[in-house]
């Protein structure tokens, strides 16, 4: 039991990045158990994404041609299966809003312990020792288990694998109990849309918790008129029915890259974070030096944004 | 129909803080009812409004200290609550999915609901996991990263909207019984009032040992450790402005000019 079994996503026709960065992820942690490198990819065209996941350091691709999209009942069961018949030391999934979806079922069901949301692994062959952060990301923990393991993994830690491989491509003979299929995908939609696109946006005036409540939304407002920038937020913004949501930055919003991105009063949570690394320039306005966005961030003021914001405006009236 | 909700008392932690071992010390910690289940217990209440639940049961693993939140669930509405703890818990820092896993079956055996609602995650060790674990421990269906439900339960299906990264919703249907992680934003939770605060005082907070639900202490170890803790390093090279708001709001500005992007 020394093999790595890493767990592909794809949505829509599309192998997702973290599809590649599981890769290099697996990779690692194979290396230093000295067993090779199985990846799975499940449901669509599978011989398609097999052949793009063949990079460097895969071992074996199995492909498992059942349904169009993702159904957790289907993930369940045929990684459970794939485990039983590669009997891996290690699967490694995404850790997406579909990898905890099934993950921690395939866990239970297999009776492993199951370790979410790693940055980090590392192993001597015995025991597995996974970093992950707690508090919203103030501390990084590591976590320590011995034996055979499920982790999902962070998108976006581990670099993309390149190269072209020479894995032996099989398709795995599972066998979906339909019967035990009690969930049923009857479609997708886009959210968001509307008046603006945020991701076209070469300036960004982006709003946070800390701005505390709906009645001071309008200081940002004023901010970005004078700065002839768009406004957009994070997500507890618009859980709070403040802004639209097509106004919501990160994982589960949109992604940017506008050519300064202005935080105000935005802790910068990794989801957050997903959505707006690659702006070009990041300001941080923050009363709290240790926020995990001052950690991405070209320039910070560690003020009062209610002080800052108003006199910011006032320069550009 | 009942619905179970898991709710746990998560510890918050100040801006500036120490670490002592693989904790953070004590007077830097505060609790509050984790957000995501706060969006649980909420959808719960409105499922009761709606006429569709008979009964909203709140289960929490924690110490007698979380009782204050506790009540904060049963003065948004919910009918009654468990609270299990046991001396076994005591010395445990990482109560891991599986071991919770094991003592909510238990619980979840006792009260046979229909649905159980659980937050995504919860805000201090962020695990994620436990809700579709249970579920598969129970023989229940379920669907993580739930941000919206239809209140109408036809024929025994639940309709669930699954937010998806990128801005993408996915529609599922799902078979009753289930468990649903519930997101942030599916609804907008209420703050107690008064008069719920008043009455959840006197709504009845049953606390149950691992013994009574028949759960072998052994089981609550789990298989994982925690073995450091510590504050992230900062791979940051930003530049701070110091000064009153007045110079540094100027540094931004003249920043945003030399950048060309504002008048």
């Amino acid at each position: 039991m020394t093999d790595v079994l890493a767990i592909t996503d794809h949505r829509r026709g599309e192998l997702r990045d973290i599809s590649y960065e599981i890769i290099t992820a697996g990779r690692e942690l194979a290396d230093e158990t000295g067993g090779d490198l199985h990846l799975a990819v499940i449901s669509g065209t599978v011989d398609e994404f097999a052949e793009k996941l063949d990079r460097d350091g895969v071992d074996a691709i199995h492909t498992v041609d059942y349904g169009e999209e993702f159904n957790h009942g289907v993930y369940s069961q045929a990684v459970t299966q794939l485990y039983d018949e590669l009997a891996p030391q290690y699967v490694l999934a995404p850790n997406s809003v579909n990898g905890l979806d099934y993950a921690p079922a395939v866990a239970n069901e297999l009776d492993l312990p199951i370790v979410t949301d790693a940055v980090g692994l590392e192993t001597d062959g015995d025991t597995l020792a996974v970093t992950r952060e707690m508090f919203g990301g103030k501390v990084e923990t590591t976590t320590e288990l011995e034996g055979e393991a499920i982790v999902t993994i962070r998108s976006a830690e581990w670099p993309v694998a390149e190269g072209t491989g020479d894995a032996a491509i099989d398709a795995f003979d599972v066998e979906i109990d339909e019967g035990a299929l009690g969930s049923t995908v009857t479609g997708f939609e886009e959210v968001g849309g509307g008046d603006v696109d945020i991701s076209e946006a070469d300036v960004l005036v982006s709003v946070g918790r800390g701005i505390e409540e709906e009645d001071n939304i309008p200081i940002i407002e004023e901010l970005a008129d004078a700065l002839d920038a768009t406004v957009s937020s994070s997500r507890p913004i618009v859980d709070n029915g403040w802004l639209p949501k097509n106004r919501q930055v990160g994982q589960s919003g949109k992604v940017v890259t506008p050519d300064v991105y202005i935080a105000i009063g935005i802790s910068g949570a990794v989801q957050h974070v997903a959505g707006m690394k690659g702006s070009d320039t990041i300001v941080a306005i923050n009363t709290d030096p240790n926020a995990p966005i001052m950690d991405i961030a070209d320039y910070a003021i560690h003020d009062d944004l209610f002080d800052v914001v108003p006199a910011l405006t006032e320069t550009f009236e | 129909m009942k619905i179970l909700v898991t709710v746990k008392e998560v510890a918050t932690v100040e801006d500036e803080f120490e670490i002592e071992g693989t904790a953070i010390a004590d007077q830097y910690l505060g609790a509050d009812l984790n957000e995501w289940d706060d969006y649980a217990v909420e959808e719960a209440v409105q499922l009761q409004e709606a006429g569709l639940a008979d009964e909203v049961v709140t289960v929490t693993i924690g110490p007698e200290d979380c009782e204050q939140t506790i009540r904060q669930a049963l003065a948004k509405g919910a009918d009654r609550a468990i609270r299990v703890w046991d001396d076994a818990l005591e010395d445990v820092d990482v109560l891991d999915v599986g071991a919770k896993t094991d003592i909510l079956e238990a619980v979840v055996e006792d009260e046979d609901p229909d649905l159980i609602l659980t937050g995504v995650q919860s805000g201090d060790d962020s695990w994620g996991a436990t809700g579709v674990a249970l579920a598969e421990d129970l023989g229940f269906e379920w669907a993580a990263v739930v941000n919206h439900l239809e209140h109408d339960l036809d024929d025994g299906v639940a309709s669930v909207r699954r937010e998806l990264e990128g801005g993408v919703e996915e529609l599922t249907d799902v078979e009753l019984p289930a468990v649903l992680t519930i997101q942030t934003g599916i609804n907008e939770p209420r703050y107690a009032s008064l008069r719920g605060i008043r009455q959840a005082q006197r709504k009845p907070l049953d606390v149950q040992g691992l013994g009574d639900l028949g759960v072998d202490a052994a089981a609550v170890e789990g298989a994982v450790t925690l073995t450091e803790m510590y504050e992230p390093e900062s791979e940051s090279d930003v530049t701070v402005w110091e000064g009153g708001a007045e110079d540094t709001a100027g540094q931004l500005a003249e920043l945003l000019r030399e950048k060309g992007v504002a008048p």
